[in-house]
C-alpha cells in the first residue's frame, strides 16, 4: 500500500519506500524533489520565493528555496540518504497572468526557478529532470519506489518525468 | 512603529467592510446596468486569513477557478485577484451570453467577458475606496486565468508572502435569477499603501 504525503505551500516533507510525495496546484511555486535512489528515499519541498536573504519576514524557512532546500537536504540526511547520491527534479514556477506592473514582482515564477537552480547547482547535485515555466498550474506526484514523477495539468492531460 | 497586517484591530475590518459594501453595491449596479436585469446583492463578508488556508475555502487545490487579475497604482498600490468558482463564472457568462459555455474550456470571447466582469467588480470597489479617502487610483487591464485554485492563489500568496502570511478576503454574492455569482475579491495593497489608506481615512490610530 503506498502511502501519500501531502506536501502543503511553504513546506517540505520526506518519504520513503512506497510512500508518494504530492503537492496540489503549484503555480509560481516551484516543486523541488530531492531523491536518493539506493535507499529509495525522497524529499520534497514547495516554495514560494526566491531568497530568504530578500526579505525581512522570512521566519518560515521552508518558504525559500535558499532555506527550504538546506533544511530538506538535512532532514534527508537523518533518515538515512546520501548527499552523494542525491539526484533533484524540479516543477513550477509558472506565470499565472500575463500583466503585472510591479517590475520585481513581474516574473516571480521564472526568478523562483533560477533561484532554485542556482542552489541546487552551489549544492553539486544535479537536476535530472524538469518541467518549468509556463502559464499553467501543475499538480505533482513523487513516487519513492521508482523515482518518477507524474505531472498533472488542466489543459495538457499528465506526464511523468 | 513598523505597521502589519497583525495590527489589524475592529476598526480596520469594518473599515474594510464598508468599503467592501460600498463596492458590492457599485459591483451590481454597474452589472444590473450592463444586463438590463436586476441583480440583488448579499452584504459582503471580510476575512483575514492565513494564507495557507486560503485554498481550503476555496474547495481545494485542485479545483477549477477563473481568476482576474489587476494592477492599481497611484496614490496607493497593490493588486487585486478576483475568483469566481466554476460554476459562478459559468453563471456570468450566461447571463452575458444568453447562453451556457459550451466546452469545458473558455473560448476568446468569454475569456475578454471576464475580463469585462473583473473591471467591472475591481473598478467598483476602487471607486469606492477612492471615494471614502480622496486618494488617486487607476487600475491596470485585468488579465484572466482558468486553471487549478491552488496555483492562481500562490500569486496572491506570494505577493503577500513577502509582508505577511495572512490575507484579506472580500466574499461577494450577486445573484441574478436563479444565478448566482460568488466572487471572491482578494485585496492587496502594499504595506505602505495600507497605512496611507487608513491614515486618508483618520482611522490610523499608533504612531
Amino acid at each position: 500500500m503506498s502511502n501519500i504525503i501531502k506536501v502543503g505551500m511553504a513546506d517540505y516533507k520526506m518519504g520513503k519506500e512506497t510512500d508518494v510525495l504530492i503537492t496540489l496546484g503549484l503555480g509560481s511555486c516551484v516543486g523541488i524533489i530531492l531523491y536518493d535512489k539506493m535507499k529509495k528515499i525522497g524529499g520534497m519541498a514547495h516554495i514560494m520565493l526566491p531568497s530568504s536573504r530578500e526579505i525581512k519576514n522570512n521566519s518560515n524557512r521552508a518558504k525559500f528555496a535558499d532555506t527550504a532546500i538546506d533544511d530538506l537536504l538535512e532532514s534527508m540526511i537523518k533518515m538515512g540518504a546520501s548527499k552523494n547520491r542525491l539526484i533533484a527534479k524540479i516543477a513550477g514556477g509558472a506565470q499565472m497572468f500575463s500583466v503585472s506592473l510591479k517590475s520585481d514582482n513581474l516574473n516571480i515564477g521564472k526568478r523562483n526557478v533560477i533561484a532554485v537552480k542556482e542552489k541546487l547547482s552551489d549544492m553539486r547535485i544535479s537536476i535530472i529532470a524538469e518541467d518549468v515555466l509556463g502559464n499553467f498550474g501543475r499538480t505533482i506526484e513523487f513516487n519513492c519506489s521508482d523515482g518518477g514523477l507524474s505531472i498533472k495539468t488542466i489543459g495538457q492531460g499528465k506526464k511523468i518525468i | 512603529m513598523e505597521f502589519s497586517i497583525k495590527d489589524f484591530n475592529a476598526l480596520y475590518i469594518d473599515v474594510l467592510k464598508e468599503i467592501g459594501n460600498i463596492g458590492a453595491g457599485n459591483a451590481a449596479t454597474s452589472l444590473s446596468k450592463m444586463i438590463n436585469t436586476k441583480v440583488d446583492m448579499e452584504v459582503p463578508c471580510i476575512e483575514i486569513l492565513d494564507t495557507e488556508k486560503v485554498v481550503e475555502i476555496l474547495g481545494g487545490e485542485e479545483l477549477i477557478v477563473s481568476g482576474v487579475y489587476i494592477n492599481f497604482f497611484g496614490d496607493i498600490n497593490g493588486t487585486i485577484l478576483l475568483i469566481l468558482d466554476k460554476l459562478s463564472s459559468d453563471n456570468i457568462l450566461s447571463i452575458l451570453f444568453g447562453k451556457k459555455p459550451e466546452n469545458e474550456f473558455y473560448n476568446d470571447m468569454e475569456i475578454s467577458a471576464l475580463q469585462e466582469i473583473g473591471n467591472i467588480l475591481s473598478s467598483s470597489y476602487i471607486n469606492s475606496i477612492s471615494g471614502f479617502s480622496n486618494l488617486k487610483i487607476n487600475i491596470s487591464v485585468p488579465s484572466v486565468s482558468v486553471d487549478m485554485a491552488g496555483s492562481i492563489l500562490s500569486v496572491p500568496a506570494i505577493e503577500y508572502g513577502e509582508i505577511s502570511d495572512k490575507i484579506i478576503l472580500i466574499e461577494n454574492k450577486l445573484r441574478e435569477g436563479n444565478n448566482e455569482i460568488v466572487g471572491k475579491f482578494f485585496l492587496m495593497p502594499d504595506i505602505d499603501s495600507f497605512k496611507i489608506l487608513f491614515k486618508s481615512l483618520g482611522v490610523l490610530n499608533h504612531e
